[in-house]
């Protein structure tokens, strides 16, 4: 997955241009809407030459390759920092619109994720009065990882009201209907879904937030924030090669994550196949985004007695109560005292375990937030929840579980809810959601 | 507001009365804890030294086993527990942490979790340097704090029951006005010992779920849902009142309900640490449910339930400060002085017999009780550790 830094010139980027969808900078000049005129969106300044790169471990000089057959950033071991965007689409955007934003942020994306600058003359050169087109503060930082996942929110295909604004209704993936209402939901519509939404993780704050940024800002006029989330610590393992970082509980979380070491269980649990339709998809996955707010002062009040009991799992070093190391398998039956099992019934580890949802697994990729604090000066903290699964089933029966049993409940709330539709990887000179709009 | 399971904090977790409270001390504040180290295998429990100076002392015990352990410091007799700990998974190491006085004691693990013990060896503390005092009467006072708690929780539940049966009849015969004005001064008795009450797995659900608290599809029951009926301003566009059928059935289920959990109520009994983090969960409900106005989503009477959980966590504190006085009189002076100090805003809310609403405070007044939450969490926190130790 992982390949040195490559230098790629703008004549390389026009040569991959496929006939007559073609993307170039010249040719995104000319798509660009009436809002982006004059922004030439092609790719220019290299600024991650200077970084060495060091194949084999996540570094600084780390370039995931933007193109393939899945989208990155999702089975893509997760780096430690998050920006996570949600957009609408503009009112009275067209279908043609639609397709030329989608054709900027794939090649904007791709500038970006391969340590570019955005547009022709990226952040330094160009014209001297107009305004730089890379707004600049990724100079000189290396990618550090940086991945870039775009999703198709169920109200990009049909509104609220029932409007079909792009012709593409009868291509809404079945399972692509907003998630039903969990016990202990306190939503604020105001951070949960969205038409569009775009994931941008790296291992330095500053280039995942340079990415939505500027993507953001290639979107004004077609596309607006909608909401906005920044994660500064993984709190999953996405590859057998990282060490199990640790919620604001101070758990480690996400130990028997779906990894990219387990090809049958990515192919089985993450990855939409052409079977399950629609063929548009196949390749692709659903993200389910959930803002969970930790009651983080109550949860310090408590026991550590309390604390093991309601994930199952020793503080120190996350190893099931039932015994063993962390990554031993919890033994759900092991009882103790008084024959009651050593895992309680309500805690954390057994209720999200395959076993107890009928072998769903989810590919989890969430982080830590910490947003100010809120009016009644407690941390405004908690879990941005990620995962990546085949089909919103799996996320739905395990969240059902959670929430109605989950001895977790007490010292969380879900404050916002999202769910896309994430398209298949993208060919070099294509667009993503090419298929979608074919 | 029932979120799901609470029962860990106050009744799941340590069933068991043991006196773990036995050989304890005065604290020490000076003494640095003494680290020993135990083996639990199949057949052999090996602590890292057989005598220690009187004071703080942390066994860390290891389950080398293969088997469901536990380790048990013993009195002279042999049998008295002094300290445990126990449900020891394999592999894993939980630390007991005990304040010993001098003398002789036996260290013993119980392998399987069941018959003797095995690897039972002598264990001496020596006298200390610093000044470490046995309290004798503390067993006797843990006693007595605990009756009296578990008289209070009756006598509570007693009170719901006959409130329950007053508010019921008002709102069966249609008189809102009334069942109003007994809504609130009637939940302050489950309020009082909520973390109580909600620790019966099912019951809570039924009696105190909120409306957002539902799965789909799941019936509505309890107080919450005929709060939503009586104060209607808030509801959403189309909510309908509820029928007479429908007022019926609500008040029938919450009246058998409350009786199930009067009858719950009446044998129960409670260690020194369940008592301690039971004034910790309810202050807990405060600072979750009270004092962001989510609790009584629609009559807006939150800073009765707010008032009640103070009320019961002070019952709780009442029943073991003269234990901790002993203990650690600083503490018992800091406790003092933050639950009157949340008293006197609670005080300064008070209008006729009950409160100002919780919408009609200003964002000032509330942020000053969610200060003053926390200002005596944290004092609260060291409770169970100051007096447990």
């Amino acid at each position: 997955m992982i390949r040195a830094v490559t230098r790629r010139t703008s004549t390389e980027s026009a040569d991959s241009v496929t006939p007559g969808r073609g993307l170039s900078r010249r040719g995104l000049l000319g798509l660009a809407g009436a809002s982006v005129a004059g922004i030439g969106l092609g790719v220019a300044g290299d600024r991650v030459a200077l970084a060495a790169a060091t194949p084999g471990a996540a570094s600084a000089s780390t370039v995931y390759p933007f193109y393939g057959s899945h989208q990155a950033g999702i089975v893509t071991p997760a780096q430690d920092r998050l920006h996570f965007a949600a957009f609408d689409v503009s009112a009275g955007v067209t279908r043609t619109e639609l397709i030329e934003l989608l054709q900027d942020w794939t090649v904007a994306a791709a500038a970006m994720s391969a340590g570019q600058d955005v547009g022709e003359y990226g952040a330094t050169s160009g014209p001297y009065d107009a305004p730089p087109e890379d707004t600049g503060e990724a100079q000189g930082l290396a990618t550090a990882g940086l991945t870039i996942t775009f999703g198709f929110g169920p109200t990009l295909f049909k509104t609220a009201d029932g409007e079909d604004r792009f012709g593409i209704i009868g291509r809404r993936p079945a399972d692509l209907t907003p998630l039903p209402h969990f016990p202990g939901d306190d939503l604020d519509t105001g951070r949960s879904d969205g038409d569009l939404c775009i994931q941008a993780c790296s291992n330095d704050p500053q280039v995942a937030v340079h990415a939505i940024r500027n993507l953001s800002r290639i979107a004004f006029g077609r596309a607006a924030l909608r909401w906005s989330q920044l994660g500064f610590g993984r709190t999953s393992s996405t590859s057998t090669t990282q060490a199990t970082p640790r919620n604001l509980f101070g758990f480690k979380d996400g130990t028997a994550n779906i990894k990219a070491e387990e090809p049958d269980v990515v192919a089985d649990q993450v990855w939409v196949s052409a079977a399950d339709g629609p063929a548009w998809l196949a390749g692709g996955s659903y993200l389910v985004a959930r803002r969970i707010r930790m009651t983080i002062e109550t949860w310090d009040r408590t026991s550590l007695r309390e604390q093991e009991a309601v994930f199952g799992r020793t503080k120190g070093a996350g190893a099931p109560l039932s015994g063993g190391t962390e990554f031993s398998e919890p033994d759900f039956a092991l009882a103790g005292r008084e024959d009651q099992p050593l895992i309680g019934a309500a805690a954390h580890v057994r209720l999200a375990h395959p076993t107890q949802n009928q072998g769903a697994k989810l590919l989890r990729r969430g982080y830590n937030f910490v947003d100010g604090n809120d009016d009644l000066g407690r941390l405004e903290a908690g879990l941005f929840f990620i995962s990546f699964q085949r089909s919103p089933a799996q996320f739905t029966t395990v969240q059902l579980n959670l929430a109605k049993h989950d001895a977790l409940n007490e010292y969380i709330r879900h404050v916002g809810s999202a769910l896309f539709a994430v398209p298949a990887g993208i060919a070099d000179g294509s667009y993503v959601g090419a298929t979608l709009f074919a | 507001m029932p979120r799901v399971l609470r029962s860990a904090r106050l009744l799941g977790v340590s069933l068991l009365g043991v006196g773990l409270l036995s050989g304890c001390v005065a604290n020490n504040p000076t003494g640095e804890s003494v680290a020993l180290t135990v083996e639990s295998s199949a057949d052999g429990c090996t602590v890292s030294a057989a005598e220690t100076p009187a004071g703080a002392t942390s066994f860390s015990i290891t389950n080398i086993g293969d088997q469901v352990t536990e380790f048990y410091l013993l009195g002279d007799d042999g049998l008295r527990i002094v300290g445990e700990a126990e449900n020891i998974g394999p592999g894993l190491t939980r630390d007991l942490v005990v304040q010993l006085a001098e003398g002789s004691y036996f260290t013993a693990c119980k392998p399987g979790m069941t018959g003797d013990g095995i690897g039972k060896a002598a264990f001496t503390v020596t006298p200390s340097t610093s000044s470490t005092v046995v309290n004798a009467d503390l067993d006797a006072q843990v006693e007595t704090a605990n009756e009296n708690y578990a008289s209070y929780v009756k006598d509570q539940i007693s009170q719901l029951v006959t409130g329950t049966d007053a508010f019921a009849t008002a709102y069966l015969a249609g008189d809102d006005d009334a069942a109003r004005a007994l809504y609130a001064a009637t939940r302050m008795h489950w309020e009082r010992v909520e973390t109580v009450a909600e620790s019966f797995g099912d019951l809570d659900p039924k009696l105190d779920l909120r409306e957002a608290d539902l799965e789909e599809g799941q019936d509505w029951t309890g107080w919450h849902a005929i709060e939503k009926d009586l104060w209607p301003e808030d509801a959403e566009a189309g909510f309908e009142a509820y029928s007479a059928q429908k007022r019926a059935a609500l008040t029938e289920q919450l009246v058998a309900d409350t009786a199930t959990l009067d009858e719950n109520v009446q044998e129960l009994s409670f260690t020194l640490s369940q008592q301690t983090n039971g004034a910790i969960g309810l202050l807990d409900e405060v600072a979750t449910g009270k004092v962001t106005g989510e609790e009584e989503a629609w009559s807006h009477t939150d800073l009765w339930d707010f008032q009640a959980n103070i009320d019961g966590a002070k019952v709780l504190y009442a029943g073991v400060r003269d234990i901790l006085l002993e203990e650690d009189p600083d503490l018992a002076d800091g406790l003092d002085t933050e639950f009157a100090s949340l008293q006197a805003l609670l005080d300064a809310q008070r209008e006729g017999s009950g409160f100002t609403l919780y919408t009609d405070l200003t964002p000032a007044e509330i942020r000053a009780l969610a200060d003053q939450v926390n200002a005596l969490g944290e004092p609260l926190n060291q409770l169970t550790a100051a007096l447990v130790l």
